[in-house]
This record gives C-alpha cells, sequence and structure tokens, in this order.
C-alpha cells in the first residue's frame, strides 16, 4: 500500500455502486427468505394455524344436565336440585395453581385443609375443562369473589344446579348422595361426560342409578377473549358456535313409604340399630333406616376436610350403614327357618313333644349350653319351643340335623351371600361350614360338634345383616317366594313424563318345603305374638290383626366380647343386640320387618315395639282399623307421582337467575 | 453557484407541473413522498383495526406523523453541508444526553431509556440512530477509501461507544440497530471483503461472550426463539400467537377489523412490535406483498437517490438510511414470522410508538436534503 493516498472520487462512487447492488442483492435473498416463511406459514400451514386460531377464541362451556330427582312411592322428592352459585377452576388458565388457591384461602373462600386433594383433582383434569374447587356460595361469598374476580384469572362463578335433599338425613342409608368427583373416581369416567358435572353418586340409589340420574350433558360455545371474558361482539369475528341442549337425567322413583321411613327413624333415634321392611310380594323396600344417620347435604354441597373428620370419628359410626352392613348374629330370629329345614329333612316330628331342661350338654361331653336365661322350657313340642324361644330343644335340634344340612339350608333363606339389593355396599354375612372353617382358621381349632349346637340358635359363628334377616323373613311371609329387594321401582323420562316400572325380580322358591310344614311354623311365630308364653305376647298384645313375629337376641360375637355378651346388665357396649322379625298380617302378608337394636339386650323389649309401631303405621288407617289391601296393581304403580313442568328441578324454586354470568 | 443552477434548469423548470414545483421548492423526493404516505396510510388502518378501534390513539400517531412530517420537511430543506458539519457536534450531544440518561435517567418497565423533559419523555438512543451514521459518514468522507485499519480502529470506537451506553440501558435492540446503521456506513464505504468476513466472525464470537453477560430475560428471549414450544404460556407466547396470527391469515386474510388473533387479545403488542402479525391475519399473504412492496420501493428509491449523490458523505449517508430502514423491516418481519429472535423492533411507520416515527422520517427529511442539494455539493 502506497504510503500517501490520495481520494479517487470515480472510484470512490464505483465502489458505493458496487456495495449497493450486493447490499440489494442481499436484500431481495432476505426478502425471499420472508415471503418463503410467509408462503411455509400462511399457505402450507394454514389449514394448522386456522385450526390453532379457532381453538384459542372459542370457549366450550358445558352446561351440565339437571339431575333426575328420586322420588318415593307417594310422590314426595326425596332428592331434587336447587340453584346454587359454585366456583369453577379452568386449569390451563390459571398462570399459578398454588397461588391462586393460596389467595382464595387467604378471601376465606376455601380452607386450607382441602387444599392438597383439590390439587390434586384439578391436575387430574383436562386442563381446558372447568373443574369445580367450590360449591354453594353464598351470597355474600358471590359478593366477596365477585368485587376480586379480575384477581383471579381462570376462576369463575359458575350457576348449577347442587343436589338438595329437602328432608336432610331422611332415608339416607336407601338413597345415599351425592360428592363431589374425586381424582380417583374421575380415572374411570368418561370425562366428556362428565365435564361440567361437579357431582357423582357416591352410594345408595344415587351411586346405583347414577347412569340414569346424570343425564346428558349439553354445551354451548362461546368467543372469549386471551383473558377468557367472553366477547360481546361476536358476529364480527366470522366464528361458528355450536350449542348442544343438555338433557335431564330421568328420575328415579323409589319403594320407600316416607311416612314409614320417618317413623322409623323416629323410633330409632338416640339407639344404634337398623330397620328393614319389605313388601314381601315385590321385594320393595318399605322402609330402610340405619341410626344414627347423617345429613347427605353435607357432601353434595362439598364437605370440607373437617366435618368429614368429624363425622369419621364419631364413635356412633354415623356413616356405617348398619342396615346394608352390619354383621351379627341373627340370635334366635333364625329358630323358624331352622325349624322349617329339620321338618324338611325329617329329622323332626313335629308334634313330638320333648323334656327340654335348662341347659344340654353334647353326648359324652361335660359342657353346658344353657337356655338363654336359665329357665326350664318343660315338654315342649316344635310350636311352643318356637314360641318360648328355647334354646335346648334347638340345639339338640341342631345336633341332629348335622352341621351340613344346616350348612345346606342356610343359604336357602339367603344367609352367606348378598341378598342382591340394587344398590351397592351389600355384607353378605355368613353361614358357616366346617369347610368355610377350615379355610379362615386353618391353624385354629376346626370345627367343634359345639359350633353346630350354637348354630341352632343364631350364635357363633353365623352372621346376617338386617336386610338378610328382613328378606328372610320377607321368604317366610311368602312361604317361600324369594323376591330381590329392590328400591328402585320405575325411571320416569322427565321430557315425556312416561315411567318405565320395573317388574319385581323373583329369584329363588322354596317348593321342597310341605305346606304342613309352613303351616306349623308359621302358627308357632303368631303364637310367639299372642301366646301368654310366647316371648313377645306383651309387646303384641291386642294387635287388631295377626303378626307373625320371632325375637332374637345377639350374642356379641366372638371377637366383639370373648363370649362374655349379657343381656340386661354390665356396661352398654357389652350388652346384647335386641332382634325382632316379623310379618303381617299373617295370613295375608303385606310387610315383613326386621329390626335391631345394638346393645339393647332382649329382643322383645329392645326391637318389637318398634316392629309393632311401624306395622302399625302401615296396616292401620286412621280410625285403627286395617286398611283394605290396596292390590297387586297400585303396589307397583304407584298414583302419587305425577308430572311437573320443568325436568330435573324442584317446582319450589324459580329459574335461574343469570346474575352470576361472567 | 446558485446562479449557475437558475440558468441551465430555467428551461427544464418551464416543463414542471405546478406539484413537481412545490416538490422541488421543498426540496422533497416526490416519488418517495408517495411511498412514504402510502405505507404510513396504510400503517394507520392496520392500527385502527389492531387497537380496538381506538380513536385517541389514531389521533396520537397522526399527530406524530404530522410532528416528523414537519421535521422530515425541515431538515429536508437544510443543506448537506449544514448537516455534514454538524455531524460531529450532533454525535458529541447524543453521548452527553446517553451519558445523562445513565445518570438521572427517568425508569419505566425496568429500563432507564428515557429523559424526563417536562411535557415530553425523550429517547436519546433515537438521536443516536441518526447520529451515529453521520458521524462515520463525516469521519470517513475526506479520508481515502476503502478505510485502513487505523480508520477502522477509530470508527469501532466511534461505534462502540454509544452502543455500548445505550445496551446498557438496558435496550439490545436499538443498541444493535445504531450497530447496524454504523455498519453499513464501513460496509458501503468499501470495507475489505476479507476484513468484512473476519469481523462478522469476531461479533459471532463476540456474541456467544456477551450471550453470558446478558440480562435473564435477553438470554431466555434468544432460547425461546430455539424453542419456542417449551413456554407456551410463558416467553413463548409471543412467538407462537404471533404465527398463529400470520398462518391463519391465509393468502386473502380473515378481512380489516376480523382478525380473532389481535382483536381478542391473544396477540401481545399487536399495535406496536407485532402488528405485522395483525396485517398478515387480516389482510393474509396478499395484504403482506402489498406492503412488502411499498417498503421495497422506499428502499429502493432511497438506494438511488444515495447513488445519485456526488459526494462521499452523502452517499454513505443517504445509503446507510436506506439500507438501516431495510434491516428495520427485515428483523421485524423476521421476529414476528419466527425466522429471528424476538427483539423490540418496530415495524417502521406502522408500529404505534413516540420517537419511531420521527426518527425514521427525519432520516428521509436527511436522504431528501442530500439528493435534492446534491448539485450544491462540491
Amino acid at each position: 500500500m502506497s504510503p500517501v493516498r490520495i481520494k479517487d472520487h470515480w472510484r470512490e462512487q464505483r465502489m458505493f455502486n458496487r456495495r449497493a447492488w450486493f447490499a440489494g442483492a442481499v436484500m431481495v435473498l432476505a426478502a425471499f427468505a420472508v415471503l418463503g416463511r410467509l408462503y411455509y406459514l400462511q399457505v402450507v400451514r394454514q389449514h394448522y394455524y386456522e385450526v390453532l386460531s379457532l381453538d384459542n377464541g372459542v370457549r366450550t362451556v358445558p352446561i351440565p344436565a339437571a339431575r333426575g330427582l328420586i322420588i318415593a312411592r307417594d310422590g314426595e322428592v326425596i332428592a331434587s336440585n336447587r340453584p346454587t352459585f359454585d366456583l369453577d377452576l379452568t386449569p390451563d388458565r390459571v398462570p399459578d395453581l398454588n397461588d391462586e388457591l393460596e389467595h382464595l384461602v387467604r378471601l376465606g373462600l376455601l380452607q386450607q385443609t382441602d387444599l392438597p386433594e383439590l390439587i390434586r383433582t384439578i391436575r387430574s383434569r383436562l386442563s381446558f375443562d372447568a373443574v369445580p374447587i367450590r360449591l354453594d356460595l353464598s351470597a355474600e361469598e358471590v359478593a366477596r369473589f365477585a368485587a376480586r374476580r379480575y384477581e383471579f384469572p381462570g376462576i369463575n362463578i359458575s350457576p348449577r344446579q347442587a343436589r338438595w335433599y329437602p328432608f336432610g338425613k331422611l332415608a339416607v342409608d336407601a338413597i345415599g348422595y351425592v360428592g363431589t368427583i374425586s381424582a380417583r373416581e374421575l380415572a374411570h369416567l368418561n370425562q366428556a361426560e362428565y365435564a361440567g358435572t361437579a357431582v357423582i353418586g357416591q352410594t345408595g340409589v344415587e351411586a346405583a342409578y347414577e347412569k340414569y340420574l346424570h343425564g346428558t350433558n349439553g354445551y354451548r360455545q362461546t368467543l372469549v377473549d386471551a383473558l377468557g371474558r367472553p366477547v360481546r361482539r361476536a358476529g364480527a369475528l366470522g366464528k361458528e358456535l355450536h350449542f348442544k341442549a343438555p338433557v335431564a337425567g330421568d328420575d328415579v322413583i323409589v319403594s320407600l313409604d316416607l311416612k314409614i321411613q320417618r317413623l322409623a327413624e323416629k323410633l330409632l333415634k338416640g339407639q344404634d340399630g337398623a330397620v328393614v321392611a319389605i313388601d314381601p310380594w315385590t321385594g320393595d323396600i318399605i322402609a330402610m333406616a340405619s341410626s344414627p344417620a347423617f345429613d347427605p347435604n353435607l357432601f353434595a354441597r362439598g364437605i370440607s376436610e373437617k366435618q368429614y373428620e368429624a363425622l369419621v370419628n364419631n364413635p356412633r359410626l354415623p356413616l356405617f350403614n348398619r342396615a346394608l352392613r352390619a354383621q351379627l348374629p341373627s340370635g334366635s330370629t333364625i329358630k323358624p327357618g331352622i325349624a322349617l329345614g329339620a321338618l324338611t329333612e325329617g329329622i323332626i316330628n313335629p308334634t313330638k313333644r320333648i323334656y327340654a331342661a335348662s341347659a344340654w350338654h353334647l353326648p359324652g361331653s361335660a359342657h353346658l349350653f344353657h337356655n338363654a336365661a336359665h329357665e326350664v322350657c318343660g315338654w315342649v313340642g316344635l310350636r311352643m319351643a318356637i314360641i318360648m324361644s328355647c334354646d335346648v330343644y334347638f340345639y339338640r335340634l341342631a345336633y341332629k340335623m348335622g352341621v351340613d344340612r344346616l350348612g345346606a339350608w342356610l343359604p336357602n333363606f339367603g344367609f352367606g351371600h348378598p341378598t342382591g339389593i340394587d344398590i351397592p355396599g351389600e355384607q353378605s354375612g355368613l353361614a358357616p361350614t366346617p369347610a368355610w372353617m377350615a379355610k379362615h382358621y386353618p391353624h385354629d381349632r376346626g370345627w367343634y360338634p359345639g359350633d353346630t349346637v350354637i348354630l341352632g340358635i343364631g350364635q357363633g359363628d353365623f352372621l346376617t345383616t338386617p336386610l338378610q334377616l328382613a328378606h328372610y323373613t320377607a321368604m317366610l311371609a311368602t312361604r317361600g317366594l324369594s323376591f330381590q329387594p329392590r328400591l328402585v321401582t320405575g325411571l320416569r323420562n322427565p321430557r315425556t313424563q312416561q315411567i318405565h316400572w320395573k317388574r319385581p325380580i323373583l329369584d329363588g322358591n322354596l317348593t321342597m318345603i310341605s305346606p304342613a310344614s309352613w303351616k306349623v311354623v308359621i302358627k308357632a311365630m303368631v303364637g310367639v305374638t299372642t301366646n301368654p308364653r310366647g316371648t313377645a305376647y306383651w309387646q303384641m298384645i291386642n294387635s287388631p290383626y295377626p303378626i307373625a313375629g320371632k325375637t332374637g337376641t345377639a350374642q356379641l360375637t366372638r371377637e366383639q366380647a370373648n363370649d362374655v355378651g349379657n343381656e340386661d346388665t354390665g356396661p352398654e357396649k357389652l350388652r346384647d343386640d335386641a332382634w325382632f322379625i316379623a310379618f303381617a298380617p299373617a295370613q295375608a302378608p303385606r310387610i315383613a320387618i326386621a329390626v335391631l337394636v345394638e346393645h339393647a339386650g332382649y329382643g322383645a323389649t329392645g326391637a318389637a315395639p318398634i316392629a309393632r309401631k311401624l306395622m302399625n303405621a302401615y296396616l292401620l288407617g286412621p280410625n285403627g282399623k286395617l286398611l283394605a289391601h290396596p292390590g297387586r296393581a297400585a303396589l307397583s304403580e304407584p298414583a302419587g307421582i305425577k308430572p311437573r313442568a320443568e325436568p330435573g328441578v324442584d317446582p319450589r324454586f324459580t329459574p335461574l337467575q343469570r346474575a352470576a354470568e361472567p | 453557484m446558485i446562479h449557475e443552477e437558475i440558468s441551465t434548469d430555467s428551461r427544464t423548470r418551464r416543463t414542471l407541473s405546478g406539484a413537481a414545483r412545490v416538490l422541488l421548492a421543498l426540496k422533497v423526493d416526490g416519488p418517495l413522498a408517495v411511498g412514504l404516505g402510502l405505507t404510513a396510510a396504510f400503517g394507520l388502518a392496520v392500527l385502527y383495526s389492531a387497537s380496538g378501534e381506538n380513536t385517541p390513539m389514531l389521533v396520537r400517531t397522526l399527530l406524530r406523523l404530522v410532528l416528523g412530517i414537519v421535521i422530515m420537511l425541515a431538515v429536508a430543506r437544510i443543506s448537506p453541508n449544514l448537516l455534514r458539519r454538524a455531524s460531529p457536534w450532533l454525535y458529541g450531544l447524543g453521548i452527553l444526553l446517553l451519558l445523562a440518561v445513565a445518570a438521572v435517567g427517568h425508569v419505566h418497565l425496568g429500563a432507564k431509556r428515557w429523559l424526563d423533559l417536562g411535557p415530553i419523555h425523550f429517547q436519546p438512543s433515537e438521536l443516536m440512530k441518526l447520529a451515529v451514521p453521520m458521524m462515520c459518514a463525516w469521519y470517513l468522507h475526506e479520508r481515502p477509501l476503502p478505510p485502513r485499519w487505523s480508520d477502522l480502529g477509530m470508527l469501532a470506537l466511534i461505534i462502540l461507544a454509544p452502543v455500548a451506553l445505550v445496551a446498557k440501558e438496558p435496550d439490545l435492540g436499538t443498541a444493535a440497530l445504531i450497530a447496524a446503521a454504523a455498519a453499513v456506513v464501513v460496509f458501503l464505504a468499501g470495507l475489505r471483503v476479507r476484513v468484512l468476513i473476519a469481523l462478522l466472525l469476531l461479533a459471532v464470537a463476540a456474541g456467544a461472550v456477551g450471550l453470558r453477560f446478558m440480562h435473564g430475560y435477553q438470554r431466555e428471549r434468544l432460547l425461546t426463539f430455539l424453542n419456542p414450544e417449551a413456554h407456551p404460556l410463558g416467553a413463548g407466547y409471543h412467538i407462537i400467537q404471533s404465527q398463529i396470527a400470520v398462518g391463519s391469515g391465509g393468502v386473502f386474510g380473515k378481512g380489516w377489523m376480523a382478525g380473532s388473533q389481535a382483536r381478542l387479545d391473544f396477540l401481545p403488542e399487536r399495535t406496536t412490535d407485532f402488528i405485522f402479525a395483525v396485517i398478515g391475519e387480516e389482510f393474509g399473504l396478499l395484504g403482506l406483498v402489498v406492503l412488502l412492496l411499498l417498503y421495497a420501493f422506499v428502499i429502493g428509491r432511497s438506494i438511488y437517490l444515495s447513488m445519485q449523490c456526488p459526494d462521499t458523505f452523502s452517499r454513505l449517508l443517504g445509503g446507510s438510511i436506506a439500507l438501516t430502514f431495510f434491516v428495520y423491516v427485515f428483523i421485524n418481519a423476521g421476529m414476528v414470522t419466527g425466522l429471528v429472535p424476538v427483539v423490540g423492533v418496530p415495524l417502521p411507520l406502522v408500529s404505534y410508538g413516540g420517537s419511531s416515527v420521527v426518527t425514521v422520517l427525519s432520516g428521509f427529511g436527511i436522504l431528501m436534503s442530500l439528493y435534492s442539494h446534491r448539485k450544491l455539493m462540491g
């Protein structure tokens, strides 16, 4: 390079021009890069981005279907719906989930203790579906949230219909309740069908008929902006928005007679126990109560952790459905069944009397099996043995019959297996056999003849539920017909108001039992209530209709008390459980009933009065006379069920206001 | 010289139309003015829709345009000689203002970019977008070209001082644009290709090192550009939503005021840095091609005008203004379509926003001055 350079204007001009042209070429290339990119975005992938842009602005809001009503046989609505305001959270519109939930806790709209479960539930949902996080806001809470709504992106108030049980705890053990859908339940659900649904049937009819009650959810598409707020002038942006109307769930008609149900719960009040009353000719449950009970509205509103803890930790176990799940020895209530088995097997002569002392021992054994109160029965035949509930007679009978035949007869009356009632949760009880004993206590002691002996009076390892015992009573009432117990008798379509009645299910008939045997045993059961020596004579005295009944006193099970059961004395927890079974009128039965009162001591005094009052209420008119039999048709198609104006909504509530629409 | 101009042009002048005579008197280049006007008009129409029919915003933009045009006309009348002589002073003033910003600047959105001058907020970095290339062109105009190593060292100092100050604000986008405007001057001055390539490599290396010293959000922007779907609701949201807007527009667009991405707020910064996406959504590929053709015309005309200038200062400065304008357009379009990382570069004459319109029109004012006074230059 020369040491001194002079400016060459021409050269500089030419160089500038060259550079400018070069820059121009680069710019053209760059322009083509941009155009190429635009071609890719706007032509090649136009459809893809079009779909994304549509998804962006269109929010599909599910419209939950109105849940079907549950109606008792007389037309009273026992589970209905009422308008409420819930808080909904749409996961993918919430920037910081934990932060927002904490903020709601500070605002007093959520409980800190509920957060972990809530977060689990939210995370299990589809991110674009609204999850109810708080049910049933009060008017004040709606106002408190609405004032600060913009601090909570992705959380909205949505007007909904909440389940409402107008009579509170009435029949909760039969009807069940709905509760918030948990993460675990959601895993088994079709999420598309349940989008927008806040609750699901948890127990009872609500759970068993969930499919019918739920209905089909609809949806409405709305145009929303990036913050999820609905756009007013949707038309300008030219979207085609879809709407699908929800279809309300079917109304479910249950067989409960609420008059009897109310009375049963009133009579059990303050005691632990259960009542199951069955129409023996259909299997329809007339009343089913378990005490203590609880208010299902707690669950329908979204129970708090604290309230739930209180229910679970209550020593009287209000959540425990005793009617379906309490498994106890039947005590002497089993005797009519065992007698029928023995008669059919030809083991006893019903007219032959034997002398029954206060106790009996097995041949070759010194162990004494006593009568309940160590009383002496004297010379008794089968009839008197049932009337007096003579244990010694039945010890002998069971011994003669043997465990194999006993073990075969108990299931004939529905023991040891579920009755097949149309709601979930039933326990199967236990009809023990040596084979069962060997299987479950392989290293214990095996089957002793003594086990067979006490089986004859419904003690030992024999376990039944109140429902099973009521079902057995119904079989006695019908002289051997077994109708599957059921709560639901019909389904009503809310639009057409058409009712589909279900036929009773006959699932057994004990034809091997001769009419003569029935006659003897039922006569004896009537004697229980009419013979002055009958165990329930004083409780059933002067009944305007004949009652066939049987008392029972269940000693505590082996696990419960190690054979220290005592009737009327001692601490309440160690007292025997009182049973009473009955059907009436004895010759044309309309109701079969089993009453259990735990720790009430003797069955006649603890349970029989309850049964009598219930039978009176069911069978007697206001003048104290036996009501005319309503007839089979009326039984299965109650007259009280009438069409109503708006499907799925209790007419006492006005239609939803649009107040809470954002 | 004035006498000479009158005598040689008197014949042609008689044949000029009235409008052209006015333009000539105003020292305004007609075709360039038409190109700029059409672009700005298009921008106003888009802004009306993008802002959600926000009339006050439109009025403010219109006022800024008027201010910009006034300044452009004023600048166009200034003699290039004066511009050239003023360059070092302007540059020095700019440096002082940047130092003032660093000392007493107004903090907004976490960045210290503004000087609070009573009613108006002023960004000295905008001034530097013009002052730095002017300074470079001034420095090179009487030196033999292509520049020697010692000149390059001096230029590096001239460029990097303001760039560093602006980058520190922090405003990496503007710093890069200032550097680009100055680099274009050096490129047009005939920087040797070997040196150019070496400098480019150096820049890449410096960038790699710079990545370590970047602010968190700056690094994130860059990484997000490489993989936007990693943060669909975070930093990647801008890129994803702008591509959805552009892509869903298709060839013909969804129609004016019917772009759902923009109108329903899904598209962030839709009146400012991402307005290009609104055009893509509402007017489609067709609209964008029209816009790009307008820009191409403006840039092409500007380069043509620069090439007509007889002196080095005018050519370098004019070329720099033209190419910088291109860089704005390219970076903005590239950013919106996902070709380049998200940097805060507005779409010139279309994006809503204060000083940018004024700066751009001032630049074209300079360009017109350089061209219309070319006969006066030695």
